[in-house]
């Protein structure tokens, strides 16, 4: 190679801006000529690799993603005309649309230039197809990041700490399982909707407290992975602007993201709400969220979950301080939201918020029936929101006992520093 | 089109228990899902009840032995074998088959006409 064929680094960045913006258009436009995942996504990288080429040589285009799209559905369409045998063999992706009928993909005769077809926005069908209900979370949440994000099984591995083989494997199964069992490339119907886009908000919402719950700055994949979650957020918005749980997950996302600058101390330490400085909180996200929430929760009908946890959030990123927060709000809110979502995690949050609309004494007799209940058995909060009532009912040696429970249970570094502190404290006080 | 093996898995001593009753009652549950697939655009291509694990007789590297292959709680206990457009449509008609001490189990046919040849 010669200096002259080395890419442009203005070109690279153009490509690297149309990977992280146009991949999951590109592929999702891309698989329904190519009717394969697997496929679609060589055909897509290879598109990729031949922009770095044709971009030096051409500059880059107008509309990249539009260039991208055509020059992978042409590949895929050239991979099928080559290998017919190949084709009859894959089942997958099977139009949806009822009029084309089932017999014949109306693409087998497709068009010689896919390039003069309005390319129809696929993304949606491309994320009900990873978040298919037939297929185990943890296959969800790796397709989703592997065909809307595009990115590699390694860079997948790494943000969920396993082994790059293990990952592979599980996205491999998941996509042998697309194809043998004819997981369809289809919005799911009106009726099946609301359940299925639960499933889809649950996985961006996975995806973002995976990346925001990582320890601060320490790893740079898992802090993408936020962005990630938000891009994908705004993107299910756009894309299903009439669904409320929608809004309401970008909305929710963008208030607790907003405090991302001040969630920890210099030295690393996790910060509580009520530590924070409030002069840290980006205001842009605190303004484009409490706009989402003011107009979801405008209704028709009830809220549902996602939206509420917006509304409380809101609540929480508009108060001027910890003691001026409307906590008389929130408890309606968290009422709300117990309905909508009746979790035992949900009453130990609304009981943390009676504490201050009733005293710590009556939130202690939440938190004992939830312990009661025992379905909170070990997880690590529960101790934690117990201890602290005690503390501040000034039963020090409860409370210090409590919050050893509570360590016991986290090997989260920043958690573990918290309660250590705690401990200290309730421990030092005469 | 594709075709599905819907699998019944259930605790026999939901039947046994049940006495004649819930046989009855099974019988015309499944008579009319058996109406319900092609109203919902599936086609019935065959089923069948099985007779309890009891009469089961399972071969190992040529050792017979009595009893089921694995011994569970919910047990096969009866199959449909039904062609639908794709694993939504095939679960929309499965979610209809009746199990009620137990459960199904919906598994794509796989397809060998390729590899025959």
């Amino acid at each position: 190679m010669t200096s002259r064929s080395a890419p442009d680094p203005g070109v690279g960045a153009a490509v690297a801006d149309a990977h992280r913006r146009e991949w999951a258009f590109v592929l999702a436009a891309t698989a329904r000529v190519a009717r394969d995942i697997d496929l679609a996504e060589e055909c897509v990288q290879d598109a990729y690799l031949a922009a770095l080429d044709a971009w030096s040589r051409q500059g880059v285009p107008r509309n990249p993603g539009a260039w991208l799209t055509t020059t992978a559905r042409r590949r895929a369409l050239d991979r099928l005309r080559r290998d017919r045998t190949l084709r009859a063999k894959l089942p997958l992706l099977i139009e949806p649309d009822a009029q084309a009928g089932p017999a014949d993909p109306p693409d087998a005769a497709a068009p010689a230039d896919p390039g003069d077809d309005v390319i129809p926005d696929d993304r949606l069908r491309l994320v009900f197809t990873c978040c298919h209900p037939a297929l185990a979370r943890e296959a969800q949440v790796a397709l989703t990041l592997r065909l809307l994000c595009g990115l590699t099984t390694a860079e997948i591995a790494q943000a969920f700490l396993v082994s790059e083989p293990t990952m592979a494997a599980r996205v491999t199964r998941a996509k042998k399982k697309i194809s043998a069992a004819r997981i369809p490339y289809r919005v799911p119907g009106a009726a099946e909707l609301p359940d299925r886009l639960d499933a889809v908000l649950t996985v961006v919402h996975l995806l973002y407290t995976t990346g925001h719950t990582a320890p601060a700055g320490a790893d740079l994949v898992r802090a993408d992975l936020v962005d990630r979650a938000l891009g994908l957020a705004r993107l299910l918005r756009e894309l299903m602007p009439d669904e409320r749980e929608a809004a309401g997950l970008l909305a929710l996302l963008l208030l607790t993201d907003a405090r991302r600058a001040a969630r920890a101390a210099p030295d690393g330490r996790l910060l509580l709400l009520e530590e924070q400085d409030r002069s840290l909180w980006d205001p842009a996200a605190i303004a484009e969220g409490t706009g989402l929430v003011a107009d979801v929760l405008r209704g028709p009908g009830p809220a549902g979950r996602f939206a509420l946890q917006a509304a409380i959030a809101a609540v929480h990123a508009q108060a001027p301080s910890y003691p001026q927060t409307d906590w008389p709000r929130l408890l309606r809110l968290y009422d709300a939201l117990l309905g909508a979502w009746p979790t035992p995690v949900v009453a130990l949050n609304r009981a943390v918020v009676l504490a201050m609309t009733d005293g710590p004494a009556a939130a202690l007799a939440e938190i004992e029936r939830l312990e009661r209940d025992g379905r909170l058995a070990g997880y690590r909060y529960l101790p934690a929101a117990r201890a602290d009532l005690l503390r501040r009912l000034g039963r020090r040696d409860d409370a210090a006992r409590a919050y050893r429970s509570a360590l016991e249970l986290t090997d989260n570094d920043a958690e573990r520093a918290f309660l250590t502190r705690r401990i200290a404290e309730v421990s030092s006080q005469t | 089109m594709s075709e599905y093996l819907i699998l019944i898995y259930e605790q026999e001593s939901g039947y046994a228990g049940g006495g004649q009753e819930a046989w009855e009652a099974a019988g015309k549950a499944h008579a009319v899902f058996q109406g319900q697939v092609g109203e919902k655009g599936g086609t019935l291509l065959g089923g069948n009840a099985l007779q309890p694990t009891a009469t089961a007789t399972s071969i190992r590297d040529d050792v017979v032995t009595d009893g089921p292959f694995t011994e569970t709680k919910e047990a096969l206990g009866g199959y449909y074998l039904v062609e639908a457009r794709d694993l939504d449509h095939a679960l929309e008609i499965a979610k209809l088959c009746p199990a009620p001490y137990g459960g199904v189990e919906v598994r794509p046919i796989m397809d060998v006409s390729g590899a025959m040849g």
